[in-house]
């Protein structure tokens, strides 16, 4: 009947198979999230200096000066996180208005060369980013003379074809019927987008906008290329440049990854649901 | 269903083509302005000694500089050991891992997929940082204490030749395996149940199913993974960017670090775009070679 054994439930064998399975599961679940639970334990040491000290597995005290340390280590350290915050949120919000709006057209909407063009966007997929990133800076610093802005951190990530492909995807499945029904009692395609095809869409649109912002948020080399002030930088660009100035200062860095990470700890934790979807949302078709 | 002229037309350009057009102008804006015209730009630049005020046509000369310096095989050689050392690796944790979830409670699945997933919610930044600390040289390092433990005496893990790239792979050994987890336990979920009946009904041990009936089943979803982690690995420079700067003596310079080194180090743009579509042959070549070897077996 399946691939496993069918045992009676709460038998011997039921119960020592599974029992060895967990255990199996639980060592490395251990080993990968061993990094996780070094850097928050560790961040709650004193700030001295590495060298001096011996690194523990387990707290043996829980201090908040690391995090002290690591805020007043610039003037800006707050500002990397509203930053962050005001560029992941904005490509987000954008991401999510603009793909569902493609990801519609192309899915539901007749119009010459559709299949054309979203073939040449799939096929732009493939194509490394290593390829972009010198033109897009020049572009981006060298042409629009946008370096140090928010525009420069945010413009680039508007709409992704990842997020159109999703979006088209989704939106496939949607019954031919409701939108033609729609047309009959007279909705516009902009209504019938705002109506029907939004609220549908809920469970991708929140898969896309946590994925994204999540993406943005982490994201470290395109800001760390266009911004060269500290007030224009995120949060993994400052961070990576606390880490730079301060060799020596484990637990500071510690806390310092720690803040950089957390909100998306938080995000996770509390949206774990729309994660874990969202790796099948894409992949499966594919 | 035979469109009159008339409708045929307003089907083309008005109405509802006309709201395709508008839906998409955004997209297509952001694609023309941020990936077409890089592309087309990189092109350009690559038969160029780029300057920021006049660039020179200089033909070929970027490609065959490509083609004679040693460093960009020395890297590309690195980029393939660091992609055969981890990829396989990775599949196998994922597939092994999704196997043993199968059978447990859903409340279980759930919980260790989100475990699982965990690490990929941290920024490659932070981890970075955390890596360093757990390669610490020193003896106090933790990892130098766990192979402490075996008798093998302090390495200075990222600061030699002959370990930073078996470090580097390590830490990608426990990176978050929780999307092809998920991947993979999708598809084993989507297994016909009917074809464990017939293998029960002629007793079949579970090794046999896994090998007659899981893994060839599962041959889509494995050259997906297949595919898209080589693809992914063949870009990876991020963790060597951080860890290592690519040293020490250029022992994890890898392809995509030295494109960045090359454009943003030494503002060499013309060298760099050349090789960055060098590159981009390469990746399409071997994911070509992959559904050709592998793709065949798939179809029943």
């Amino acid at each position: 009947m399946s691939l496993y054994k069918n045992y009676p439930d709460r038998s011997k064998g039921k119960l020592f198979r599974n029992g060895t399975i967990v255990v199996l599961l639980l060592l490395f679940a251990l080993a990968t999230i061993f990094p996780i639970y070094f850097m928050i334990i560790s961040s709650l040491g004193d700030p001295v200096e590495a060298g001096a000290m011996n690194y523990s597995l387990f707290p043996s005290k829980i201090s908040f000066a690391s995090y002290k340390f690591f805020f007043d280590y610039s003037e800006y350290s707050l500002r990397w996180l509203f930053n962050s915050l005001i560029v992941a949120g904005s490509v987000m919000l954008s991401n999510v208005v603009f793909a569902s709006m493609a990801g519609y057209a192309f899915s539901k909407i007749d119009f010459k060369g559709r299949s054309f063009l979203f073939t040449l966007l799939l096929v732009a997929m493939m194509i490394p980013y290593q390829v972009t990133q010198v033109p897009l800076y020049i572009l981006i610093v060298n042409v629009f003379d946008l370096q140090n802005t928010y525009s420069a951190l945010i413009v680039p990530g508007l709409v992704t074809v990842y997020n159109i492909f999703l979006a088209k995807q989704f939106m496939s499945s949607i019954p031919k019927e409701i939108i033609e029904s729609a047309k009959m009692e007279g909705c516009s395609q902009f209504q019938i987008y705002v109506r029907i095809i939004l609220p549908l869409s809920k469970t991708v649109l929140a898969v896309m906008a946590i994925l994204t912002f999540m993406d943005s948020w982490n994201t470290f080399f395109w800001p760390f290329l266009v911004t060269n002030t500290m007030d224009m930088q995120t949060i993994q660009v400052g961070l990576k440049n606390f880490r730079f100035a301060n060799t020596t200062y484990f637990a500071p860095m510690m806390a310092g990854a720690t803040i950089s990470a957390l909100p998306m700890f938080v995000l996770f934790f509390s949206l774990q649901r729309y994660f874990l979807e969202g790796v099948t949302v894409g992949a499966v078709k594919g | 269903m035979n469109p009159s002229k008339k409708s045929f037309i307003k089907r083309k350009f008005g109405g509802d083509a006309g709201w395709g057009y508008i839906f998409i102008a955004v997209a297509l804006v952001v694609f023309a302005l941020f990936t077409a015209y890089p592309v087309a730009s990189a092109f350009i630049i690559s038969f160029q000694d780029y300057k920021p005020l006049g660039s020179t046509f200089i033909g070929l000369d970027n490609y065959t500089e490509t083609f004679k310096d040693a460093l960009f095989w020395r890297s590309i050689r690195t980029t393939i050991v660091y992609t055969i050392l981890t990829v396989p690796v990775a599949l196998l944790l994922s597939f092994a891992v999704a196997i043993l979830i199968l059978p447990l409670k859903k409340w279980m699945q759930t919980t260790f997929k989100a475990v699982y997933y965990l690490p990929a919610v941290a920024s490659g930044v932070a981890l970075s940082v955390v890596w360093l600390w757990i390669f610490d040289p020193m003896e106090s390092g933790i990892f130098n204490k766990l192979i402490g433990l075996f008798g093998i005496g302090n390495q200075n893990w990222l600061g030699s030749s002959s370990t930073a790239m078996f470090s580097l792979v390590f830490m990608a050994w426990l990176s978050s395996h929780g999307t092809s987890i998920i991947i993979y336990l999708a598809a084993l979920l989507g297994i016909d149940t009917s074809y464990y009946e017939a293998a029960d009904l002629d007793g079949a041990s579970f090794l046999q199913k896994l090998r007659y009936i899981v893994i060839p089943c599962l041959k889509p979803t494995t050259l997906f993974l297949l595919v898209t982690g080589v693809i992914g690995s063949f870009q990876v420079f991020q963790n060597a960017y951080l860890m290592t700067g690519g040293g020490p003596d250029n022992a994890t310079t890898m392809v995509g670090l030295l494109i960045f080194n090359n454009a943003f180090k030494y503002f060499e743009f013309g060298k760099a775009a050349a090789q960055s579509l060098v590159l981009a042959a390469f990746i399409a070549i071997v994911a070509l070679l992959q559904f050709k070897f592998f793709g065949k077996e798939v179809e029943y």
